[in-house]
Parts: structure tokens; C-alpha cells; sequence
């Protein structure tokens, strides 16, 4: 078989074909790395591993189950080998003396990272325009957004450079650009997989997720970093479920909730129609569809762009100067802070530290951030009501539109707003996944599952299924 | 609750960020905007939830060991000198009598 032949395969059907020698690991990489080099002008990375490394790496990574596979890794993911920029200019070179936890775990399972993906800078953004080193192109019309901020990992799979990469998640960075590319996305429950390495933005929102070309590829992603972890103290030592296994498993018996909120009147027909086609396979497949309601629906982007600011101006602020990356020289100490920062930080960090500050600062700390964190249990009730309830995962759309132009949302609130089926999630810490259900003109449509917490199992099986059902449709 | 001109560059120093005169009136706008649509949060009903009972995220106590660093402090630190980092004084440290050279 030849190494550019196996990009097309299965992450696990090539780790089983470098076993099997019909394959070889450094071979795998070095297809990756060209293809990497050949669709550089998608500027789905920031910083590509060198031929002969890689080829080395691969030439010794350990048998197991990504034996050989080439991954990539978002660029807020420290690794010691490649630089961690978080796409910003104030960390622009810096390599990381530690390595992230997933990290540790792909290289103890045979991946080889072949480079560090583009993303909006510390992740703040939903189209990965704000990265200080250039948009990144979506694969599939590179006149529109790939989403963010994650979106150079979602556009290295979506361009078939690899089968399987990271990203991180704090209100659907992982999810929105997985719909926007036509591929699988996943966060997995808060407290599933270690943050350790992960440069923070919003810590108690914060999530490493994973794209899959396939459902398949995605599980197998995720069970390879999944675990406690005695470096994050949020992580919970509860067992890993099979997900492959699980996700092999017939749908008869699950309870599918189809929540009201997220079909809004407002809601593009077009995507109302492609969810209600896989609503409708998912009912044929054996599962039960329930309506239910999660009332608390609106207030997440309120919540979230309170919430989220707040705690990225308390995570930055280790941001000066002092301890990373270069320095603005000043003759006074915060002289040398505020001119570090201002030149390091593009205008939507600095627009989301300010809003930050504002709402914990004396005088607004109760009206803004202390009300957001009432409402976010109210939001985290709902799902734990309906999930108490006997529904199993919840079906929705994963954006209200599909992949817009670049330089089409000028206003940050319009931005934002992108946001607004994906920030349950992270604010209530349940898994959720994005899988592509059609196209609309042209352009993918995601679907979305969400699962009670811990129950990652339970949307793969319901994704798996539908994946299969849908066949070429899910991206016709 | 509008953002004014003033409360930007009072957050701003709070935060130690220098912003340029002309770009003010823009922030200012887009953080009105931003918080206009944050007022929603008004209307919710949140007198059921305890306050002091929330949920806090699943947290253990932290597990405090040294993390192993593949390359000393020298190299990714901008100014290192002994183990310490070295910074620029404080404008008042001068004041204070403070010799030149100090740091």
C-alpha cells in the first residue's frame, strides 16, 4: 500500500496496517507532511514539524493503538518539541519546558504530532480570523470561515492531512468548526480529559476536544487521552468506557431529546430540515424521540460572554513580560506591562480582558458576573432535569448557520452569537459532538448530541449510527 | 449602565493595558453593545438557586509537586539572572532613594 493511500484509511486501519508492516510509520508521516506542505495556502498551521524529525519520531513510536498515525495539535496544547504560540505575537517562538498530559498520551500510543494548528489567538473567536499569524481557509470553499477557534485543526482533516487532531473547547471551539468543515467534533464531559499543558483561557470552561474524519476516528481520539490525571485536579477518576465498542452498539432502547429551544422560529429552514431528516433516521434505527425543553437556553451567551471574559482577565494576567515570551522594554516596571501587553494582545483579547475586568470590577461584580453564575446552574439544572428524566442524548443543531465569509461578522456580538447552541455545554460540563447531517448550498450543516455527564458513550452510539445511515448523504 | 470613555480607561489600567486615544470610542461602543444584550440576564429567576450551595465544578485538592522542565528557566524566560527573574523598577522604587543599576 502506498503511504499517501493510507491517509485515506481509518486512524486505526492504518496503526493496524503499520503493524501488520503493510504500511511503514515514518512513510504514513512523511504522505502527511506533504500534503501538509501542499495545502499550505488553507494556513491550517502555525508551525510544521521538519522531515527528518518526524521521520525519526515515527521510525520509534511505541505499538500502540496510534502506532504511526500522524495527528495535529491546536497551538495552545504545549509540546516541548514545537512551540505553543496560542496564535498570539506574545507568545510568538515560546516552547513550552513542560508537555501537556494528551499530549504525553498520543506519543504513549504511537501518534506522531506532525505540527501545531492555527486557531484564534488564546482561543477567543469563532472563525479563527483573530489568529495573529493569518486566518485559516476552510477546505471546502476557501472563500468562507473553517469556524473557530479551533478551526486550523478542523481544516487539517477536513484537507485529509490527518484522520484525527485536537483542539480545545471553551463555548463550542471544537464543535462550530467541525460543522463548518464537514467532520466529527467532540467535547468530552469536564473532568474527562486532563487540561494540564493546556494554556488556560477560562478554566472552568476550558475543554480539550478532537476531530474525526469519522465517528470512529473521533472515539478512538478520545480514548486515547481520556482519563484522571493526578497534574489537573478537575479531572475525575472514573472509568473509561469502550467508546468504539460502545458506539458499535444498536440504537434500539435509546431516548433521543429533541429540545424546542434550539429549533428558534428564526432557525434556517434548510438546517431545520436537514435535523429533522436525521431526527427521522435515528427514530427509523430504533431509538425513541421525546420533545423536551431546556428553558434556560437563551441566557448561555449572556452567561458565557460574561463567565468567560472574566476568567481570561484573571488567566492572562500571567501574560507581562516577565516570564514568557519577548518583552516590550520600558524604564518602569508597569510601563513594561501595559507596553508588553498592548503589543502582544490583538484586538479581540483586548476587548474580552477589558470587558472582563469591567464585570468583576467594583460596582458590577453583582450585576454581571454574580447574576451569570446563578443563571449557569439554572442552565445546568435543565440538562440535569431532562437527563434525569430517561432521555439519553439530546439531538440539535450545532450552528444556526452554516460557515459564513470572512470579514462578514464585523460586530463581536454578531460573533458571538454564533456561539449560541454550543455554550450549554461547556457551562453545564456535559459531553457534546458535532457530526456532519448535509449540506446546504453547498456548505456542511453539523448536527449536534449531547449526553448526561460521563455518558460520552451514549453519543457515539446515537453518531455512529447515524453516520452509517446517512452514508454519502452527510455531506450531500 | 453605560460604558463611558472614563470606565474603559480606568478597566484598562486595572488590567495593565495601554489603549490607544482613538481606539476608546469604538470600545466603548462594542462593550455597550455587548453588555446591552448581557441585560437579558435580568429577567431570569434565579431565586431558587442557593448561593452559597452552587455547584462547584468536580475539584480534588491539588496534588503540589515539582514539574519537570525539559529546558532551564534561561531559556524561555526573557530576562533571567541566578534563578530570579529580573524586571524593570517601579517608578516609585527611585523615589525612594534607590541607586542606579537597581533592579
Amino acid at each position: 500500500m502506498s503511504a499517501e493511500a493510507t491517509l485515506d484509511l481509518s486512524a486505526a486501519a492504518t496503526a493496524t496496517a503499520i503493524a501488520a508492516k503493510t504500511a511503514s510509520a515514518p512513510d504514513v508521516v512523511a504522505a502527511a507532511l506533504a500534503r501538509a506542505e501542499s495545502r499550505a495556502t488553507l494556513n491550517a498551521f502555525i508551525t510544521l514539524a521538519s522531515p527528518a524529525d518526524l521521520r525519526a519520531i515515527a521510525a520509534s513510536a511505541p505499538s500502540g493503538v496510534l502506532h504511526g498515525v500522524p495527528v495535529a495539535v491546536k497551538d495552545n496544547i504545549a509540546t516541548t518539541t514545537l512551540s505553543t504560540s496560542c496564535g498570539s505575537r506574545i507568545l510568538e517562538g515560546w516552547v513550552s519546558p513542560y508537555e501537556a498530559t494528551a499530549v504525553t498520551k498520543l506519543r504513549a500510543a504511537g501518534a506522531v504530532i506532525i505540527g501545531k494548528t492555527n486557531m484564534d489567538e488564546f482561543a477567543m473567536g469563532s472563525s479563527t480570523e483573530n489568529s495573529a499569524y493569518g486566518p485559516t481557509l476552510n477546505p471546502l470553499d476557501t472563500t468562507r470561515v473553517p469556524g473557530g477557534s479551533s478551526g486550523g485543526s478542523a481544516a487539517a482533516v477536513a484537507a485529509g492531512i490527518c484522520r484525527i487532531s485536537y483542539g480545545s473547547e471553551t463555548g463550542g471551539s471544537v464543535r462550530q468548526p467541525a460543522a463548518f468543515c464537514g467532520i466529527v467534533g467532540v467535547k468530552p464531559t469536564y473532568g474527562r480529559v486532563s487540561r494540564f499543558g493546556l494554556v488556560a483561557f477560562a478554566s472552568s470552561l476550558d475543554h480539550i476536544g478532537v476531530f474525526g474524519k469519522s465517528v470512529d476516528d473521533a472515539a478512538l481520539g478520545l480514548q486515547v487521552i481520556a482519563g484522571h490525571d493526578a497534574r489537573d485536579a478537575t479531572t475525575v477518576d472514573t472509568p473509561v468506557d469502550n467508546y468504539r465498542a460502545e458506539a458499535a452498539k444498536p440504537l434500539a432502547g435509546l431516548v433521543v431529546g429533541v429540545p424546542t429551544e434550539y429549533f428558534p422560529v428564526t432557525l434556517d429552514e434548510r438546517i431545520r430540515a436537514r435535523c429533522h431528516r436525521a431526527i427521522g433516521l435515528l427514530r427509523e434505527l430504533g431509538a425513541e424521540i421525546r420533545t423536551v425543553s431546556l428553558p434556560h437556553t437563551d441566557y448561555a451567551i449572556p452567561v458565557y460572554y460574561i463567565l468567560a471574559p472574566a476568567e481570561a482577565s484573571s488567566n492572562l494576567a500571567r501574560f507581562d513580560g516577565v516570564r514568557y515570551g519577548p518583552r516590550a522594554e520600558s524604564e518602569d516596571l508597569r510601563g513594561m506591562y501595559e507596553r508588553t501587553r498592548s503589543h502582544g494582545f490583538g484586538p479581540e483579547v483586548t476587548r474580552r480582558i477589558i470587558l472582563g475586568t469591567y464585570v468583576l470590577s467594583q460596582g458590577h461584580y453583582d450585576a454581571y458576573y454574580r447574576k451569570a453564575m446563578l443563571v449557569r446552574e439554572k442552565i445546568t439544572e435543565d440538562f440535569t432535569k431532562v437527563f434525569a428524566s430517561g432521555v439519553h442524548v439530546l439531538f440539535t443543531p450545532t450552528t444556526p448557520s452554516p460557515a459564513f465569509t470572512f470579514g462578514s461578522k464585523s460586530d463581536p456580538l454578531e460573533m458571538y452569537l454564533s456561539d449560541t447552541f454550543t455554550a450549554t455545554a461547556n457551562l453545564a460540563g456535559v459531553p457534546a459532538m458535532s457530526q456532519p447531517i448535509g449540506l446546504v448550498e453547498g456548505l456542511p450543516v453539523g448536527g449536534q448530541l449531547l449526553a448526561a455527564r460521563f455518558r460520552e458513550a451514549d453519543m457515539f452510539r446515537a453518531a455512529y449510527a447515524l453516520e452509517k445511515a446517512l452514508g454519502s448523504e452527510a455531506l450531500s | 449602565m453605560a460604558v463611558s470613555d472614563a470606565d474603559v480607561l480606568h478597566v484598562a489600567v486595572l488590567a495593565r493595558l495601554a489603549i490607544a486615544p482613538e481606539r476608546v470610542p469604538s470600545l466603548v461602543r462594542e462593550l455597550n453593545g455587548i453588555l446591552d444584550h448581557m441585560a437579558l440576564l435580568e429577567t431570569a429567576d434565579v431565586s431558587t438557586v442557593d448561593d452559597d450551595a452552587r455547584t462547584a465544578m468536580p475539584r480534588r485538592d491539588d496534588v503540589v509537586a515539582p514539574i519537570p522542565l525539559a529546558r532551564p528557566l534561561a531559556d524561555f524566560a526573557p530576562s533571567p539572572r541566578d534563578g530570579f527573574l529580573l524586571v524593570p523598577r517601579l517608578s516609585t522604587h527611585s523615589q525612594l532613594g534607590a541607586s542606579e543599576g537597581d533592579e
